[in-house]
């Protein structure tokens, strides 16, 4: 009996988590301010301790990110290839294949758009453009293919596949860098060559073109997710293949097709930030986003509009950090432990939206 | 102090609330030893909630349990087990890769050796037939053995009041009849036991006393002897309820065969052999047989789901054996396909039910771009026609109560005006009205001379709905017999290979 009356006492007290029923919009968007806000004061304390002041630091973020006009198209620039890469990746995850090759795929989009850069220069712009434009689409498909047809035809694991793949991506510019599109000028140092102006992207109120593509292809995702049979079909596919096939839809092609727009899309990122941003082809062009893309898709509910959002403030964030960082002098480490408390408790903040904790039974 | 004359088993005023959803409302019941009490309802009404929290799974928000006579505090199945209250669950909690002894002596403590066991095991064979194979793995046991291996465990831990979810679900006629036979003898032993069932042929023949939840409240009990089916059914749906069944008699037209097919499983087992019938136009063919004995594979290799290894299938007289469902619906063959696990296969969970209706005819729309208007106002159109709860054409199926599933499916194979139905337990899950709705929608098809497969594990409903019925055993079929003079015993004989 005791023993009994004990164990009650104890299972009055132990939270547990439970689903909530639906989730309110109000709520919602006070939890995530909320969340935010703790972000803010945990960061403090952390700039506290390093020995700076807080308000000057957040000041400065702000200021980095959003001050001035030069400042907000450094943060667009950022925000661009990531919110590509975001789509290009909610495309693939709405049909729940995951791809995780977003760095991979960036990188080929970035070396098809570089061989025309670097060895047809001579075509007249806008059709050079063009075709670095398409070529990347095209390479991106195909690359994306490779896991799609493994995982159609063989059941292979797309996870572990494109992530593989992604190394392969990378390392390939190393070899290109290293030998035949080594620049021979640069003295022997690895590296390859500027791209001629001509394969360089136009700019439109100072930030290249590619926040214009990012902007249509958000709203070209959106339809696609919403208005066209395809999208549809995805969806359907994604949630549950065996109707999908019951309903007789080709599911291999859709599986194939899904995942090549996905690549496609990501290669798209990868040729943007190297001609638009980078000017040249280098082991870096992807440097992670593919990975925060990943992030940013999810933290979106991997709907067009929230990818842009998220992205943008990604993009704010890191711009914000890494002035703060120039300005103030505090180390890399430190702006990215800022960063890292800001993400922890934002991405934190939305399981409490969708669980809420209980004390009692 | 133990009363001797107190009940096995007393709820007062039971109540448990999921969210805003109240599932038992305020309950009173009671259950003596040596009783069976039959709890009925339909879905949703509140019986498996009732018996988790009396099971340990789940915690009244108010009310008591009184085991005899005396207020029990029960927070867990182990809390349960140690008032002597056993579950058998409607899905068996059983390991697969362990043996019957390793599952019963799981979680059972010190006192289970494996001589103790055995003893316990044999008495037990003898004081009720039940009789188990101790060290055979439980994935190769038969539904039945595994419930048998469920009812040894709840006995071998000391129960002796004993709940029993929805047991005969599972169990060909003979097995039922076994089920039965050892519960009355545990009944004359002095148990109290609670069976949940659906089947009103089940109630009338086994239980003592009948309880019937509606909306999670206690509406009514009865003595099984004083009262009947009907009286029963309108208590459990709170409004009369015809419970025959139509079979209107139709002219009919030769629509679709079958010659010699065969299905062989990626494994490389024979899943149906050398199968062969005729299913005419207005006509409704029933199919029994003990659960996966080649239902699934008939059903789907006809929808072009799964690949025959020989034989023909032809519709008019044209062969779609080895087409995909899209040719087979391109050659103009009209059908429709109703699967047994319909969230499984058949309907998008996430989905609304105007995407769901999209599944059909998303592809005949024109271009590029999907059209969602049109289907939206048939969606509207359907939930009208066929009532389903709730009214709302943009909530996710999934959802949706079992029998609300089923009518949005049915539903929309209707609309695809379909020549050939094919129906896989088609009533599976759901409650009597839902049930008679959809007897009732198959009937009007076959009015339209619309041909059916009916695949059934009610022998009742197969008899009385059906116009012939066919047997499979192991992928073989055992038999094919008319439905107004075949017998259940006849049936249920070839169901196990043998031919009557």
């Amino acid at each position: 009996m005791a023993e009994l009356k004990l164990s009650r006492a104890r299972r009055l007290h132990r939270p547990r988590l439970v689903k909530r029923e639906r989730i309110n919009a109000a709520y919602a968007i006070l939890q995530r301010i909320a969340a935010v806000a703790l972000a803010l004061l945990t960061g403090a304390l952390f700039i506290r301790l390093i020995g700076f002041s807080p308000l000057q630091i957040y000041t400065g973020m702000l200021r980095g990110s959003f001050g001035s006009k030069v400042s907000l198209r450094e943060t667009i620039k950022i925000a661009t290839p990531l919110c590509i890469c975001a789509l290009g990746l909610a495309v693939a995850f709405r049909m729940r294949f995951w791809n995780i090759g977003g760095e991979g795929q960036m990188c080929v989009g970035a070396i098809a758009a570089s061989w025309l850069a670097l060895f047809h220069a001579s075509i007249p712009r806008p059709l050079l453009l063009a075709l670095m434009f398409v070529a990347a689409l095209a390479a991106g498909a195909l690359w994306g293919l490779i896991p799609a047809w493994f995982h159609a035809k063989y059941g292979t694991n797309e996870t572990l596949f494109t992530l593989m793949l992604n190394y392969v991506a990378m390392y390939a510019i190393q070899a290109l860098r290293e030998g035949p599109w080594k620049n021979p000028r640069d003295m022997g140092y690895p590296k390859i060559a500027m791209f001629a102006s001509n394969a360089q992207l136009p700019k439109v109120f100072g930030v290249h073109i590619g926040w214009i593509v990012a902007l249509a292809l958000v709203a070209a995702v959106a339809v696609y997710f919403r208005y066209t049979k395809q999208g549809y079909e995805l969806t359907v596919v994604g949630e549950n293949p065996n109707t999908a096939r019951y309903a007789g839809m080709p599911v291999r092609r859709v599986v194939l097709r899904t995942a090549a727009i996905s690549a496609a899309i990501c290669a798209l990122a990868g040729m943007l930030k190297a001609t638009g941003a980078d000017r040249t082809l280098t082991d870096g062009v992807a440097g992670g986003i593919g990975f925060t893309a990943i992030t940013v898709a999810w933290l979106a509910g991997l709907q067009p509009i929230g990818i842009l959002i998220v992205s943008f403030l990604f993009g704010a964030l890191e711009k914000g950090a890494g002035f703060a960082q120039s300005t103030y002098k505090i180390s890399t480490a430190a702006a990215s432990v800022l960063q890292g408390i800001v993400l922890f408790f934002v991405l934190g903040c939305e399981f409490f939206v969708r669980y809420k904790v209980m004390f009692k039974e | 102090m133990l009363n001797t004359r107190a009940p096995a088993l007393e709820l007062r005023l039971l109540t448990k609330a999921f969210g805003s959803l109240v599932a038992c409302d305020h309950i009173n019941m009671t259950l003596h030893a040596g009783e069976i009490l039959a709890l009925l309802g339909e879905n949703g009404s509140g019986k498996t909630t009732l018996m988790n929290m009396i099971a340990g799974l789940y915690r009244p928000d108010s009310g008591d349990i009184f085991v005899r006579g005396i207020k029990a505090d029960i927070h867990s199945p182990s809390d349960a087990r140690k008032h002597g209250i056993g579950m058998i669950h409607q899905h068996f909690k059983l390991v697969d890769v362990f043996t019957a002894r390793q599952n019963i002596q799981l979680g059972a403590g010190r006192d289970m050796s494996d001589r103790a066991l055995n003893e316990k095991v044999r008495a037990l064979g003898e004081r009720f037939g039940l009789t188990a194979r101790l060290d055979q793995k439980v994935y190769d046991m038969s539904v039945g053995q595994k419930q048998t291996v469920e009812i040894i465990k709840a006995l071998c831990r000391g129960a002796d009041i004993l709940i029993l979810d929805e047991p005969t679900a599972v169990l060909t006629p003979q097995e039922s009849d076994r089920l039965f036979d050892i519960l009355r003898r545990m009944k004359a032993d002095g148990a109290a036991i609670i069976i949940i069932t659906h089947k009103l042929g089940e109630v009338m023949a086994l239980s003592d006393r009948v309880a019937i939840l509606r909306g999670g409240r206690n509406v009514g009990e009865a003595l099984t002897s004083k009262t009947n089916a009907a009286e029963l059914t309108e208590k459990m749906v709170g409004q009369k309820v015809d419970l025959s069944i139509a079979r209107p008699a139709m002219k009919q037209t030769p629509l679709f065969s079958m010659r010699n097919v065969s299905v062989r499983s990626a494994d490389g087992v024979l899943r149906l052999d050398r199968v062969s019938f005729d299913i005419a136009g207005g006509e409704i063919l029933g199919v029994a047989g003990i659960a996966g004995s080649g239902q699934k594979q008939l059903c789907e290799c006809i929808a072009g789901l799964e690949p025959i290894c020989g034989g023909e299938i032809l519709f008019k007289g044209k062969n779609i054996a080895g087409q995909s469902p899209r040719q087979i619906y391109d050659i103009g063959v009209r059908l429709g396909f109703i699967p047994e696990d319909r969230l499984g296969m058949g309907l998008v969970g996430a989905m609304d039910v105007t995407d769901n209706l999209l599944l059909r005819e998303y592809r005949l729309q024109p271009g590029f771009f999907i059209k969602r208007g049109p289907v939206r106002e048939r969606a509207r159109d359907l939930i009208k026609r066929l009532s389903v709860a709730p009214p709302d054409p943009s909530r996710p199926v999934g959802q949706l109560s079992g029998g609300n599933l089923q009518k949005v499916l049915l539903g929309r194979e209707l609309l695809s005006k379909p020549e050939l139905l094919i129906t896989s337990y088609v009533v599976r899950g759901l409650d009597v009205h839902s049930s008679y709705v959809i007897y009732d929608l198959l009937n009007d098809c076959k009015l339209m001379g619309v041909g059916a497969l009916f695949v059934g594990e009610d022998l009742d409903v197969l008899l009385e709905l059906c116009d012939r019925v066919l047997v499979l055993c192991g992928g073989q079929i055992t038999g094919l017999v008319n439905a107004k003079t075949a017998t259940r015993e006849q049936i249920g004989l070839m169901m196990v290979g043998q031919s009557g």
